[in-house]
C-alpha cells in the first residue's frame, strides 16, 4: 500500500481528525532525498497499517500545508496525534532508523 | 563468499569499483539505502572535474561512475551497514536489513558527514529556518533573507546557488579571510546580494518553533550582536565517517581512518580505506577518485597474494 495524497481540502479528514497516529510526509519532485525515503515510508505503511497512517503532501502543489507548518526542509517527516504535531523528523534516513524513531507509535 | 566488498559509493568508492571489477573481482558495493551518491548528490555544477570541459551537474557525474561500474559487473546494493568484524577471516558485513556477507578484502570508502554548530536548539529549528543543503531546500527561501555559516569552497557554493532564491544573502564567517578557492571567492564577492559578516561566530540559534535570527559573537572584540533571519545554511565542514569501525581500526589524532604512506593499508591486513573518510586536506572528487583507485589495486594485490 503507497501512501495516500493529502490536500489543503482532505488534510483536516485524513490528518488532524484521523483517531490513529498519522505522518505526513512533505515532499518535493525535485527533492533527491525525498524520492530516496519515499518507498520507505511506502513500507513502512503497509507494515503497521493498523497502527499508523502515512500520508503525503506535496509542497509545490500544497504550499499553504507547507507554510502552516513552518516546513522550511525537505523531506519532512511530521507524526501528527489528536491534531497536533508530536514528532517530527527531516531529511532521508534508513527504514530501520524511521521505525526506530516511530517505535512509541508503533507499539 | 565475496572477493571484496566496498562500503560506499562517492567518487571513491565507484572508482574501486571499477577498478576492482575490470580486475574480475566482481565486486559487491553497498551503497547506502537514502545516500547512495554520497556528496556530490546535493551540489549542482561540477567544473573543475577533468574530462567535463562545459562542467555538468554532481548527480549526473555519479550516474556515470555508476553506469561505468556496473558495466564491469559491480552489484550495487542499496542498503545500509550497520556492523562489520574486520578481523575475522573471512570479514564479516552486516546490513540494516539482517543480510550478512563475507568477503577476502574490505574497501572503506564511507566519506564524511556534515559539521553541526552543536547548539542546544539546532536540532529543532532543522527543517524549520535550519539547513545543510542549500540544493535541498533553497526553494523554501524566495524573497527571504539568510545567511550561510562558513568560509570553504562549499559555504561559498551554498551561498551563491541560494542567491537564484533569497532577496539577501549573508556569510557568517568566523575570520576575515576565506579558506575557499580564489575562484569561488571572487564569485562570491561580486554577487550584489552578497554580503559578508567577518569574525563572527553563531553564539545562539533564536526562535521557536521557526528560526527568526541568531545571536553572533565577534571572535575578536566579543561583543554579542543580533541578526533577524528567515534561514540559516550551516556549511562548516565535514567530520569522516568512521562510527562503523573507529573500535576496530586505528584512526589518526584527527579521527580519519590511518593508512599506510601513500597506499590505502589500514591497520588490519585485508582492510583498505579511501577517499575522504582518509583525507583531512584535498577532500575533492578527483582525489577521492583517484584514492579510490589506490585502494582497489592494493586490494586486488592482497587478494591474489593470500
Amino acid at each position: 500500500m503507497s501512501a495516500k495524497s493529502v490536500t489543503t481540502a482532505t488534510f483536516q479528514a485524513d490528518v488532524l481528525d484521523n483517531p490513529k497516529p498519522v505522518m505526513v510526509d512533505f515532499w518535493a519532485e525535485w527533492c533527491g532525498p525525498c524520492r530516496m525515503v519515499s518507498p520507505i515510508l511506502d513500507e513502512i505503511a503497509s507494515e503497521y497499517s493498523d497502527k499508523i497512517d502515512i500520508v503525503k503532501v506535496n509542497v509545490d502543489e500544497e504550499p499553504e500545508l507547507a507554510m502552516k507548518y513552518g516546513v522550511t526542509g525537505i523531506p519532512m517527516m511530521a507524526v501528527f496525534q489528536g491534531g497536533t504535531i508530536a514528532k517530527q523528523m527531516v531529511g532521508a534516513r534508513p527504514k530501520t532508523a524511521i521505525v526506530e524513531d516511530l517505535a512509541s507509535f508503533l507499539a | 563468499m565475496r572477493e571484496v566488498i566496498i562500503i560506499g559509493s562517492g567518487p571513491a568508492g565507484y572508482t574501486a569499483a571499477i577498478y576492482a571489477a575490470r580486475a574480475g573481482l566482481k565486486p559487491l558495493m553497498i551503497a547506502s539505502s537514502v545516500e547512495p551518491g554520497g556528496e556530490l548528490m546535493k551540489t549542482t555544477d561540477v567544473e573543475n572535474f577533468p574530462g567535463f570541459p562545459d562542467g555538468l551537474l554532481g548527480p549526473d557525474l555519479m550516474a556515470k561512475f555508476q553506469e561505468q561500474a556496473e558495466r564491469f559487473g559491480t552489484e550495487i546494493l542499496l542498503q545500509d551497514v550497520v556492523e562489520v568484524d574486520l578481523k575475522a577471516n573471512p570479514k564479516i558485513v552486516k546490513c540494516g536489513n539482517g543480510d550478512t556477507f563475507e568477503a577476502k578484502a574490505v574497501i572503506l570508502a564511507t566519506g564524511a558527514a556534515y559539521r553541526e554548530l552543536g547548539l542546544p536548539n539546532e536540532k529543532a529549528l532543522s527543517g524549520h529556518g535550519v539547513s545543510w543543503c542549500a540544493t535541498c531546500d533553497g526553494f523554501f527561501f524566495r524573497e527571504k533573507t539568510i545567511a550561510v555559516v562558513g568560509g570553504g569552497d562549499s559555504a561559498m557554493e551554498e551561498a551563491l546557488f541560494l542567491t537564484r532564491f533569497a532577496s539577501k544573502v549573508y556569510v557568517i564567517h568566523r575570520r576575515d579571510t576565506l579558506k575557499a578557492s580564489k575562484i569561488m571567492q571572487d564569485r562570491a564577492k561580486e554577487n550584489p546580494k552578497i554580503e559578508f559578516v567577518w569574525n563572527k561566530g553563531v553564539e545562539e540559534l533564536l526562535g521557536d518553533p521557526k528560526l527568526t535570527g541568531v545571536k553572533l559573537k565577534d571572535t575578536v572584540t566579543g561583543e554579542i550582536s543580533e541578526m533577524d533571519l528567515d534561514g540559516l545554511f550551516i556549511a562548516i565542514g565535514n567530520d569522516p565517517r568512521v562510527w562503523l569501525v573507529e573500535n576496530q581500526l586505528e584512526l589518526t589524532e584527527e579521527k580519519f581512518i590511518k593508512v599506510d604512506g601513500r597506499s590505502s593499508k589500514t591497520t588490519i591486513e585485508g582492510v583498505f580505506a579511501c577517499g575522504d573518510v582518509i583525507d583531512p586536506t584535498y577532500r575533492q572528487a578527483i582525489t577521492a577518485a583517484g584514492s579510490g583507485c589506490v585502494a582497489a589495486l592494493d586490494a586486488e594485490h592482497y587478494i591474489s597474494s593470500h
